[in-house]
């Protein structure tokens, strides 16, 4: 395969993100603290007012993934005694650690200062941390958010995380960074993070134009990338957000498609479809390719709402600093129950004009697999729309089955194909 | 006429399907799908229209007075001829292909007494060949790698010994020779054929020589043809001709029985669970993920641990008076249970009923993932044939489903073909 084709904007993130390695990896010269933490429901905006580097292990998984190295870690992860059942993000990572934890800037990864664990539904995240402070004896923070499992939040709920903020985190924070909060410091980011969502939003509903303007999974895992991991909260998301608004509204008036993996302009699309679930990352330019060769866009997803649902109304809030971080973390999709992802994904299908439901589900993710198939029954009842179901992994080369996954593709997209022609054509 | 041909091009065989614009009919061929698919399409396909040609005939002959009840003996002794014809077009291949295959340092000096003995060996294969089409012969198989192979094993090894040659100098030659001849499909020229086989019968020519030279004067149009299974994307035709085996199975299930909902294929590497409408349209399917337990190669491999040929392992199976529980369905762990069985002291049809029951076990699961079973229930795919199987599957449909009408049809293997060729209608008249 030839070099993969990046638009603008994926060319200003990979800037961006190699200025974040690089921030890491050279924290003994600079005397930066680093943090490890997780996407979904992180706190970013807190972490800029203790001037502390965000690393996040699930992003070096997903470089690890696309790099092609992620294959060998997760075997030496096996040998020292991991089960293949498990979250292979978790092993991709304990194996980087045993063979030299290097960064994707070659330098080696330094040993974090603190665990920062928003625990936002994914119960695999707490067991990883462990594994991490046992290797890193680094003090481990734990905001724990309540599970969403009656489909809201309530006001005790979002009390109960502010309280941990002023007498855990904040306090915990300090004493790491050695630097004290300072709430305006908060407010400034919070504001920041508020314009950039506001255009990321933009971007994303973008999806609902025809042609779309852009892959709201393949394309949308890169407009998600600043947003929800180092860079939220800063002026750099903003102009990076900016940008790519920009580019996007360019292709809207000239009724472009975004750009192909092979670098041609996606613009016949002959099936328009909602994905839930994680995309696969060993195999991801193969994986995208089936989906452009068969003239399927993605107009909506839910993986790139895993970090925050911003297209539900929700912004950052500076005029309620810890309350907004609070409602984040709450409602931030991993954290939302059953029903609450059926009624998205059906709202996703009626508002995007979509022709079905494709769900990927992850073979070595409980978290967010539980209940798909239920999910897709459901949303399919509800819609009318016909889904399917394929299966692959995160970051685990072993799990991706590509005739078999083509296979179910191309039936499906056939499928929806037979469905538009209709009863009276068929018979 | 106007011919409309689905071909379904399956991990262990390839089907074909020929249809007229009215979706009837005309014709099927199978071959093994080997590791060649543009082969494997080219002689199923003309397989089919070998088969077309035979149903042209038996139209052809029913409607002259007088030919009627002799129809289908002719039609026998027409296609046995013509098999033995195209038998001995290969066997020629073979021994050319043979005989350019004596060169090399290990024939030095050698080279004549070599070729001779090919040439013998062929001689006699061409002269037993009359006795292997003739009537009231029960051949092995159709595949001319079986019925040659056998043949050449055996006259060969008495040619050579007659000649003082080592019989595996020539079985070398042999082995190269047979993959190139089988990766060739046989000559065209079928009207030709039928021509000649025509005039080796000793049926009264007068009587059918007429109906069945008018039923070879039709010319057969390839209008569209439809490409379906895991070798699609090898058919020498675009895209928009190509359909998902899924698709295949649903529309064919359908053409064989209106009335099906649902659709249960187990093929080579997949099992597929599929819900169709009213109309033959896919409504929703779900199937295997990457491992390809409980499919039809599972049982390959059992008959292959047993010793056994895989069209025996059904009827072994049903001879079981007690059923040995076998949990996997891996086919390698399956093995492991096999053989643990074995050195219990099970007997081999009771396992085999055991594993035969895995492999349904496996298919329900698919089933309830796809959205359960609905009336009327069709069986499609090789396994389809498998008696066993298919005890099994009525067992548990009835205890999960109750009484659903279950269809299963003995032509069940040209399923995707079927629904190939009716796509292939659709797409020009529609």
């Amino acid at each position: 395969m030839s070099e993969i084709v990046k638009e603008p904007s994926m060319l200003l993130q990979k800037e961006m993100i190699a200025r974040n390695y690089e921030a890491i990896t050279s924290k003994h010269e600079t005397g930066r603290k680093v943090s490890s933490t997780f996407v979904p429901g992180n706190l970013n905006e807190l972490l800029l007012c203790f001037d502390i580097v965000n690393n996040l292990p699930e992003i070096n998984a997903i470089q690890n993934g696309m790099r092609k190295l992620s294959g060998n870690y997760i075997m030496d992860a096996e040998k020292a005694g991991h089960s293949e059942d498990v979250c292979t993000y978790v092993k991709a990572d304990i194996g980087m650690m045993g063979a030299g934890n290097i960064a994707p800037n070659g330098k080696p990864f330094p040993k974090p200062d603190v665990l920062l664990l928003s625990y936002t539904g994914c119960y695999t995240f707490m067991k990883w941390f462990e594994l991490l402070r046992e290797e890193y004896k680094c003090p481990t923070l734990m905001l724990h958010v309540p599970y969403e499992g009656d489909g809201h939040s309530t006001k005790n709920m979002r009390d109960y995380i502010v309280k941990q903020l002023k007498e855990v985190i904040i306090p915990g924070l300090e004493e790491v960074s050695g630097i004290k909060f300072d709430i305006d410091r908060l407010r400034e980011a919070l504001r920041n993070s508020a314009k950039a969502e506001d255009n990321l939003v933009w971007v994303l509903e973008s999806g609902k134009h025809k042609p779309s303007p852009i892959d709201a999974y393949f394309g949308g895992v890169y407009y998600i990338g600043p947003i929800f991991t180092a860079f939220r909260g800063t002026r750099d998301a903003i102009a990076y957000y900016d940008a790519l608004r920009k580019e996007v509204q360019a292709r809207i008036e000239t009724r472009q498609g975004p750009i192909t993996p092979d670098g041609s302009n996606f613009n016949d699309q002959r099936y328009r479809l909602i994905v839930e679930g994680p995309p696969n990352w060993t195999n991801f330019r193969e994986f995208w390719k089936m989906f452009s060769d068969e003239g399927a866009v993605v107009v909506a997803s839910s993986y790139t709402k895993v970090g925050g649902m911003y297209d539900l109304g929700f912004r950052h809030d500076a005029d309620n600093p810890l309350e907004t971080l609070a409602d984040y973390c709450l409602g931030c999709y991993t954290n939302r129950n059953l029903p609450t992802r059926v009624d998205i994904l059906a709202k996703y299908i009626e508002e995007y004009e979509a022709d079905g439901l494709l769900i990927n589900s992850i073979k070595s993710c409980n978290s967010f697999s539980a209940g798909q198939l239920m999910i897709m029954n459901e949303v399919e009842r509800r819609t009318g729309k016909p889904g399917a179901f394929i299966e692959t992994d995160l970051v685990d080369p072993r799990y991706f089955s590509a005739a078999n996954v083509k296979n179910r593709l191309e039936s499906y997209f056939q499928m929806i194909e037979q469905k538009r022609l209709g009863t009276a054509k068929a018979a | 006429m106007r011919c409309f041909i689905g071909i379904d091009l399956g991990s262990t065989t390839t089907k074909a399907v020929v249809m007229d614009e009215n979706q009837t009919v005309l014709g099927r061929g199978i071959t093994n799908s080997r590791s060649n698919y543009d082969t494997a399409a080219a002689v199923s396909k003309q397989e089919a229209l070998v088969d077309t040609r035979l149903t042209l005939f038996r139209r052809s002959l029913e409607a002259v007075p007088g030919t009627a009840d002799v129809a289908e003996a002719v039609l026998a002794d027409l296609e046995r001829n013509f098999r033995h014809i195209q038998f001995v077009e290969q066997l020629e291949d073979l021994e050319r292909t043979c005989i350019g295959n004596v060169k090399g340092p290990r024939f030095a000096g050698r080279e004549k007494p070599v070729i001779e003995a090919l040439a013998e060996t062929f001689r006699r294969l061409r002269e037993h060949s009359a006795t292997q089409f003739a009537p009231g012969f029960r051949r092995k198989s159709d595949f001319f790698r079986d019925l040659a192979g056998g043949d050449f094993m055996h006259n060969g090894e008495a040619v050579c010994r007659e000649a003082g040659l080592a019989f595996d100098l020539i079985l070398n030659i042999y082995d190269k020779s047979i993959i190139k001849v089988e990766n060739r499909p046989p000559a065209g020229d079928i009207e030709g054929k039928f021509v000649r086989a025509l005039e080796m019968e000793s049926l009264d020519q007068s009587l059918i020589a007429a109906p069945v030279k008018s039923a070879l004067s039709i010319p057969l149009e390839e209008t569209y043809v439809v490409g379906t299974g895991y070798g699609r994307v090898r058919l020498p035709f675009p895209k928009e001709h190509i359909r998902s085996e899924i698709l295949c199975h649903g529309l064919g299930a359908h053409i064989m029985y209106p009335g099906t909902r649902t659709v249960l294929d187990i093929g080579g590497q997949d099992t597929k669970g599929i819900q169709v409408d009213p109309a033959g349209i896919v409504e929703n399917f779900q199937m295997n993920d990457r491992c390809a337990a409980g499919c039809g190669r599972y049982l390959g491999y059992i008959a292959d641990e047993m010793n056994m040929g895989l069209q025996e392992l059904g009827p072994l199976a049903m001879q079981s008076t007690k059923q040995v529980r076998i949990n996997s369905t891996c086919t390698v762990f399956a093995g492991a249970e096999l053989r643990d069985r074995l050195a219990l002291g099970e007997k081999r049809e009771d396992i085999l009923a055991g594993l035969h029951r895995a492999i349904i076990l496996r298919a329900m699961s698919i089933l309830s993932r796809a959205g359960g079973v609905k009336d009327q229930f069709t069986f499609t795919g090789g396994v389809a044939k498998n008696e066993a199987a298919v005890r099994e599957l009525r067992k548990l449909i009835k205890e999960n489903y109750g009484d659903v009408q279950i269809n299963i049809n003995p032509d069940s293997i040209y399923t995707g073909a079927l629904g190939g060729a009716a796509f292939a209608v659709r797409a020009v008249l529609n």
